[in-house]
């Protein structure tokens, strides 16, 4: 290839969807490719003109139109344009003008149709809607970092070690008192200086070898060897070590290759850790499980405390490992549950068993099992009947309030809408409850939709689940044979609008203002899970999480072929940027929060962004039609 | 009278220049280049079929320099088709200057390689003919063709083109008050291919490469007709 193509084929190479494509493949694209120039204010595309081209802005910026008039799109360097078009009847839908003078690289149709023949990837990008989504959310479900996490990630404390001469019941002892299943013994420094180290006092040591309670089995006991006898006779010498800034993959391999389940980590030649497969598996899998059972394990408040910094390391290498962001919210979800669960047992114990049965309620995100790492305390007390306020209330107020306080120190800040049990509004009798919920459904007014669209969503995280599980079946009974109470619901989920989405370092609104960052909850999360909330309650679902909501959406047919996919996708992409910018945050030491600044999104996400936006918006949009108060309400 | 001093009198008598030289050429190639003709003079800009062309010499004089390369790509005001691109090393009678060497980013070997310009003479007459051809400072391209031509053939190679440095020059340095902003010691806007583009927002492209260079020439010209002339201007207007 021609040097001075070279650099029009560099400038495509860093743009989606050609940043995938082979060599051979960009060459046909850049041989074949036709230049214009556009003047700011002049027409590239008029409407309904017949179009053969895909089109590549190499300078300047354009807008696009709907037929309405208003903006459908701003573009600007690298990105493409025309593609739904080449693929649905070839008449331009969108009219495109240059809003700056403009260069335009204009690739004929019979390239685009190879592309989209001899890549998947681009004909995945191009094509229109949820597939490009799909992909994209697929692909991220694949890739995992195991490659990738450097050992000393795994390694939580020093290693046990004993002196040579000691005895094995010394030895023994040493390991049953640290916990450990190995213990590293160390020798006067000989003249192998490579094994030779100094620990953290100053001392110098050789590392000699290395124990485990395998070898008491099979070269003690089996051997007939006495505890009197020193380590030094039985410690197995050969040593397999592994740097910290190894990967935990070599790691894994090395052990599987020599079959060892012990590996002394060193940093240079001092250890530093001992490694064991099950760290491995326990990293690979099921940190967040370990954190829960640590979680059960605490015996005050003050315990429980000290582990919410690791939550966001759970957190963090679940987005590592790949996990969706279903898995992520369940996960979340489960470790506030049962930092709950586990408060609420520490403080029955401080105060005695309830004096009438009670269910502590969970709302919102955590009823949904979509918890993220910034989150406040949505919760709610659901009392037997048999409550008396005058003899009960003293009890299950100080149970609120411990239980409030715990999880605010455990980084579950205290809700600012006063959505808590130490709040005696929402600590009552189940048919206190029923009552409130029957009147939100059967009198809609502003405040009572807000309440709904929180304590809708709600689960039971301790004590008599059949309360709370009474309370759905109200909901999901009565909200679906609500006309009225849906059609508000509806009006109030169509409030917060996507944007239309980023040009260059910015948001752009529908009216084409600019913003500098977006908060993705706000503008995309939360209007999704509002609006998928109205159709879940109008099919009689009792789902809470939005995933499972869409499977009972799709199973009743409520949402013409395909949407219920599609907002699937949307809401997974959106999730897992938010999710992948709170880890940024976390790992550059900010706190993380809901905001992305369009800098920092790559080119493919704004594509995908887009689409996820175009998706939420075309919903809410269907939104009003479906469940639209004028013609339904007056007929019943 | 030469027919070239008669061209430079009155720009619109390029055709009659171009059908005199079609009958006067001895060699086959030129005599079908020249016949081929080009636009009449009242073709509008938007309607003509036009051709970058750009050379990379050795050095500035046609007298003593030769031509490395050339690069040359059909256009029309609307397209410019990088498919159509034609692009070709030569090996120049004369030796190259270490200075030049770098500045082509064409090395010596493939140079020695490379043929004579009179062997590639039919295919590059053959992109032009019909053609009005479009350059960033005439002086080189048209000088050093003709010459070039004239030490093989003994014949003289000219033909009208669109020069886009004089266009910018036109609009940039003969304007009332030039002079005055001249005398008040304000530096004149450059008019060089880079700074040129810049004004209309064009992107930047790594410079001296034949090839490069044209499409960077074709598309100045673009930008200069959508900003300060019309797809209706005649060529006549514009070549010289």
């Amino acid at each position: 290839m021609d040097i001075e193509l070279l650099e029009i084929r560099d400038h495509l190479g860093r743009f989606a969807p050609f940043d995938h494509l082979s060599d051979v493949l960009l060459d046909a694209v850049v041989s074949q490719i036709e230049v214009s120039y556009f003047k700011a204010g002049s027409e590239i595309l008029a409407r309904d003109q017949e179009t053969h081209e895909l089109c590549y802005i190499r300078s300047g910026a354009v807008e696009m139109f709907r037929r309405s008039g208003s903006l459908y799109n701003r573009l600007s360097e690298g990105d493409i344009f025309g593609y739904s078009d080449l693929l649905r009847n070839k008449h331009v839908r969108f009219p495109v003008r240059a809003i700056e003078d403009t260069l335009i690289y204009f690739i004929p149709e019979r390239i685009f149709e190879r592309l989209c023949e001899e890549d998947d990837a681009f004909a995945d990008f191009v094509e229109a809607g949820g597939s490009r989504l799909k992909m994209t959310v697929e692909q991220q479900r694949r890739e995992s970092d195991m490659m990738m996490t450097r050992v000393r990630k795994l390694i939580n404390r020093r290693p046990a070690t004993i002196e040579a001469g000691a005895s094995l019941q010394h030895a023994a002892q040493r390991m049953t008192d640290q916990g450990t299943t190995s213990v590293l013994v160390l020798s006067e420094p000989g003249e192998d200086w490579l094994r030779n180290f100094t620990d953290a006092q100053g001392h110098e040591w050789r590392l000699a070898g290395i124990l485990t309670d395998r070898d008491f089995c099979t070269r003690v006991l089996a051997a007939g060897i006495t505890p009197d006898t020193p380590v030094s006779e039985v410690m197995t010498e050969e040593l397999l070590t592994v740097q910290s800034d190894e990967s935990v993959y070599e790691a894994m391999l090395c052990m599987l290759r020599s079959n060892v389940h012990h590996l002394p980590v060193l940093h240079r030649r001092r250890p530093i850790g001992l490694l064991h497969l099950s760290d491995i598996v326990r990293y690979e899998t099921h940190s967040s499980l370990y954190l829960v059972s640590n979680i059960f394990n605490q015996s005050s408040d003050k315990g429980l405390a000290r582990l919410s910094a690791d939550v966001r390391a759970a957190f963090v290498q679940l987005v590592a490992e790949g996990a969706t962001s279903q898995m992520i919210g369940r996960a979340l979800s489960t470790i506030g549950r049962s930092f709950t669960r586990r408060l609420l047992e520490l403080g029955e114990a401080r105060l005695g068993p309830p004096p009438v049965p009670y269910s502590f309620m969970a709302l919102g995100s955590m009823a949904r099992d979509e918890q993220t790492i910034i989150t406040d305390q949505d919760n709610a007390l659901v009392l037997d009947d048999r409550f008396e306020p005058g003899q009960h209330d003293d009890y299950f107020a100080a149970l609120a309030k411990f239980v409030s306080d715990g999880l605010d120190a455990c980084g579950y800040s205290y809700c600012k809408g006063d959505i808590m049990a130490t709040n005696p509004r929402w600590r009552q009798p189940l048919r206190v409850w029923k009552e409130y919920f029957s009147t939100w459904i059967e009198e809609p007014n502003p405040k009572r939709l807000l309440d709904s669209s929180i304590f809708f969503d709600l689960d039971s995280v301790h004590g008599e689940e059949a309360f709370v599980e009474q309370l759905q079946d109200l909901v999901a009974e009565k909200a679906s044979r609500s006309p009225l109470f849906l059609a508000a619901m509806a009006r109030n989920a169509r409030n917060r609008t996507p944007p239309l989405g980023f040009f260059r370092t910015f948001v752009m609104e529908n009216d084409g203002k600019h913003n500098n960052s977006i908060n993705l909850k706000r503008r995309g999360t939360a209007p999704l899970v509002d609006l998928i909330r109205v159709h879940a309650m109008a099919c009689g679902s009792r789902s809470q999480n939005t995933f499972n909501r869409l499977d009972d959406i799709a199973a009743a047919k409520l949402l013409p072929e395909g949407v219920s996919d599609r907002l699937r996708y949307a809401f997974e992409f959106i999730s897992m940027v938010r999710i992948r910018h709170q880890v940024l945050d976390i790992e550059a030491e900010r706190e993380p929060d809901n905001n992305i600044e369009p800098e920092n999104v790559s080119s493919s996400d704004r594509h995908h962004l887009k689409d996820a936006f175009e998706a939420l918006s075309h919903a809410q949009k269907f939104l009003k039609f479906r469940y639209s108060t004028s013609s339904k309400s007056s007929l019943s | 009278m030469s027919p070239l001093s008669s061209s430079r009198a009155n720009p619109n008598d390029w055709p009659l220049f171009m059908a005199s030289c079609a009958e006067a050429a001895r060699d086959p190639r030129l005599r079908r280049f020249f016949a081929a003709g080009g636009p009449a003079p009242e073709t509008p800009i938007g309607q003509a079929s036009l051709v970058a062309l750009d050379l990379e010499t050795t050095g500035l004089d046609p007298g003593r320099h030769g031509i490395v390369s050339i690069g040359v790509l059909p256009f029309s005001l609307r397209r410019i088709r990088l498919s159509e691109k034609r692009y070709w090393v030569l090996n120049p009678p004369r030796t190259l200057t270490e200075k030049s060497v770098t500045l082509h980013r064409i090395t010596h070997s493939e140079i020695a390689s490379a043929p004579d310009l009179d062997d590639i003479l039919d295919e590059l007459l053959a992109v032009l003919a019909g053609r009005l051809a479009v350059v960033h400072y005439r002086n080189i391209e048209r000088s050093f063709l003709d010459s070039a031509v004239r030490a093989r053939l003994r014949e003289r190679l000219m033909f009208p083109v669109i020069d886009t440095m004089q266009l910018e020059a036109r609009l940039h340095r003969r304007r009332r008050w030039a002079w005055a902003k001249r005398l008040s010691g304000r530096k004149p806007l450059s008019i060089r291919l880079h700074e040129s583009r810049q004004r209309y927002h064009l992107p930047p492209y790594p410079g001296h490469h034949a090839l490069g260079d044209a499409l960077a020439t074709a598309e100045l010209l673009q930008a200069q007709i959508a900003n300060h002339y019309h797809p209706e201007t005649p060529v006549g207007e514009l070549w010289s």
